[in-house]
């Protein structure tokens, strides 16, 4: 449904692009996990998928068709069509993602409304609703909250939220739970899972966590200074990869009751 | 292993509460007490939205406690202003969640690191370009980002920009709130490498807030578990995967994702619903969800006792169930 075809992004014209001849196809319905080195381009491709990359961030070549179309052919206007319905991120910062100075219900609301045919009222009830499966309880409170009320984790399942409301075709996630316990991450890989399962939504997701990439992904790639240094599946990753740098991320995670400094 | 000679900062029974509306307060932090030791590490680990940062920001003094009190170095800085507030700062650094927020945005990268540092006489001007760039180096990043903005940087990058900025200044007690986690894991390895060997080198406290129970425990010499606002436990970071007895602790230990882990077992959450710091139950913080809940813990709410030397629990029957010897 997705493919990426030789992409690369610049953020200035002479420099060294921050993403090179990158490719990757998604399935309906597939799960595919970026990991790797920090500043590597993660968020740049997933960026350039959703036509959003930051101040003068360019595709500069390739091309990226979803379900047939080259999504770098459209327009504002063929974005609002499928932004949220089709395509939805969870983006890396959504704290920075939200509008400091309105309550989440007023974004939330406006978000809804302008997706589909909702009245005030029934979009405030979706938001209360969509709050309370991302592990929000008391969803009316954060409706009226401001984003400065609200922990870091809490964002990021406002975020999370947001993303979901409409099953999308293909779900972009930076990072979603980063910020969460450990019991709440369960939780919510527990429910992007059950998106795929249930409305055969393929999702593309950003993630540091080794462990959590392996248990959710179909295919993985790791991702090492603009290229992809590395990529398969959990038990090529895992077991049988040849790449340097895969075996420096492996044996760089922390285990329980593992080396202990103190 | 804790003396109270080492101890730099104590808070006493710190709780927060805001006001919501007329007739609802949420409770952030209710009556915690942790202490930071000189050449220690306090790991805080918890439940998302239950009061980490808010305890923090009150113990390093940027928020006022609803009724508790902060020693620094033995004297009472509660109320502290002025250049008394000016100095402690200088010994107390924090670095950010949302380093995004913190900064500056029309500020270039050199700008934002040294500027404690200028603020305190310590450098001069002209030295500025190139204390930012050992700096930089010593987080891993390239000497050239110092004359970017912080927005034409990925998550990570900005990330060690808070920290290269707050360990500029060497100070006593350096707070991390959940610094790790924009990181790739083999520079999470680097920034705690970066932090021990600071502590090794000038006996600093460190309080580590993080959701990674695993890198936590490896160099934390005491985690404490918050949940709901409440600290539910605290014990050693070597014993956590040994002796953890409270059951949201062991909670958390099961739900890692771990490289070693059986893939294809559902993993197991708990689904129960998240109580609202609005509607703390009375009784145990926990209840809803614990699978061992009974009668008195609904009407009781269970105190922090020492059940053995430097490991304490707030549960009724912490007891009854010894989570790694029953499996
Ligand atoms: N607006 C921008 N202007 C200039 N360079 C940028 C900009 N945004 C990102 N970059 C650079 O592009 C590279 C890739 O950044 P990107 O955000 O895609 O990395 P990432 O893999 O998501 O990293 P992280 O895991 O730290 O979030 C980095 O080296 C970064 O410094
Ligand atoms: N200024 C504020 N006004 C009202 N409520 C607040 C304010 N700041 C924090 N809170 C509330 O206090 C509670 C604790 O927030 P805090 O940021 O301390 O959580 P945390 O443990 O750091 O969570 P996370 O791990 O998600 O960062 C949350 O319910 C939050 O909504
Ligand atoms: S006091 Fe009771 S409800 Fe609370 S954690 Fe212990 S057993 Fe569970
Ligand atoms: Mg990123
Ligand atoms: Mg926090």
């Amino acid at each position: 449904m997705l493919e990426i075809q030789n992409i690369s992004v610049n953020y200035n014209k002479s420099g060294k692009p921050a993403v090179e001849n990158f490719s990757l196809a998604v399935k309906q319905g597939e799960i595919c996990c970026l990991v790797g080195e920090s500043g590597s381009g993660k968020t740049s491709v997933i960026r350039a998928v959703m036509g959003n990359l930051s101040r003068q961030g360019r595709v500069t070549r390739g091309d990226i068709f979803f379900e047939g179309d080259s999504l770098l052919s459209y327009t504002a206007n063929d974005w609002r069509k499928i932004y949220g319905t089709e395509i939805s991120m969870i983006f890396q910062d959504s704290g920075a993602m939200l509008n400091p100075i309105r309550t989440i219900g007023s974004q939330f609301v406006e978000y809804i409304r302008a997706h589909g045919t909702y009245t005030r009222k029934e979009a405030w009830e979706k938001g209360v609703q969509m709050l309370e499966h991302a592990c929000l309880p008391d969803g009316e409170h954060i409706m009226k909250s401001y984003p400065f009320q609200l922990s870091g984790g809490m964002k990021q399942r406002v975020g999370i939220a947001f993303s979901m409301v409409f099953k999308p075709r293909l779900l972009l996630a930076d990072e979603p739970t980063s910020a969460l316990d450990i019991t709440m991450q369960a939780q919510m890989i527990r429910q992007m899972m059950k998106l795929r399962e249930e409305y055969g939504t393929s999702i593309i997701m950003i993630t540091h966590n080794l462990a959590l990439a392996a248990y959710m992904s179909d295919h993985i790639v790791v991702m090492r200074d603009g290229k992809i240094a590395d990529s398969g599946d959990r038990d090529h990753i895992l077991h049988h990869s040849q790449a340097e740098y895969t075996k420096k991320l492996l044996s760089a995670v922390p285990s329980l009751g593992g080396d202990n400094y103190v | 292993m804790f003396e109270r000679d080492d101890l730099i900062i104590e808070a006493r029974h710190l709780t927060k509460s805001y006001q919501i509306s007329r007739n609802r307060t949420l409770t952030a932090c209710d009556d915690v007490s942790l202490n930071f030791y000189k050449n220690r590490t306090l790991g805080i680990v918890g439940e998302s939205g239950c009061g980490k940062s808010t305890f923090i920001r009150m113990a390093v003094g940027l928020e006022k406690p609803t009724s508790g009190e902060i020693m620094f170095h033995g004297k009472n800085i509660t109320e502290r202003k002025g250049e008394e507030l000016r100095l402690s700062r200088r010994n107390i650094q924090m670095i950010f969640q949302d380093p995004g927020e913190a900064f500056h945005p029309r500020m270039k990268v050199k700008e934002i690191i040294c500027e404690p540092l200028l603020n305190y006489n310590l450098i001069k001007k002209n030295q500025m370009d190139s204390k930012a760039r050992e700096l930089l180096e010593m987080v891993e990043l390239p000497g050239s980002f110092a004359e970017r903005y912080p927005h034409d940087m990925s998550g990570g990058q900005r990330q060690r920009i808070g920290i290269a900025r707050a360990l500029a200044l060497e100070p006593e007690v350096i707070i991390c709130d959940e610094i790790t986690s924009a990181l790739d894991v083999s520079v999470q390895q680097t920034i705690v490498e970066l932090l021990l060997d600071l502590q090794k080198r000038k006996q600093i406290s460190i309080g580590f807030i993080s959701h990674d129970l695993a890198l936590v425990q490896q160099f934390a010499h005491q985690i404490a578990v918050m949940y709901l606002g409440n600290v539910v436990e605290i014990l050693s970071g070597k014993e956590v995967s040994t002796k953890a007895r409270h059951p949201y602790t062991q909670a958390l230990l099961d739900s890692i994702f771990d490289l070693n882990m059986d893939f294809s077992k559902e993993i197991v959450s708990m689904e129960s619903e998240i109580p609202s710091p609005l509607n703390i139950p009375d009784g145990c913080p926990f209840q809803n969800r614990c699978i061992h809940c009974m009668k008195v813990c609904r009407a009781e709410k269970p105190g922090l006792w020492e059940i053995e030397p430097d490991h304490l629990v707030a549960c009724h029957q912490f007891n009854r169930f010894n989570y790694r010897e029953d499996q």
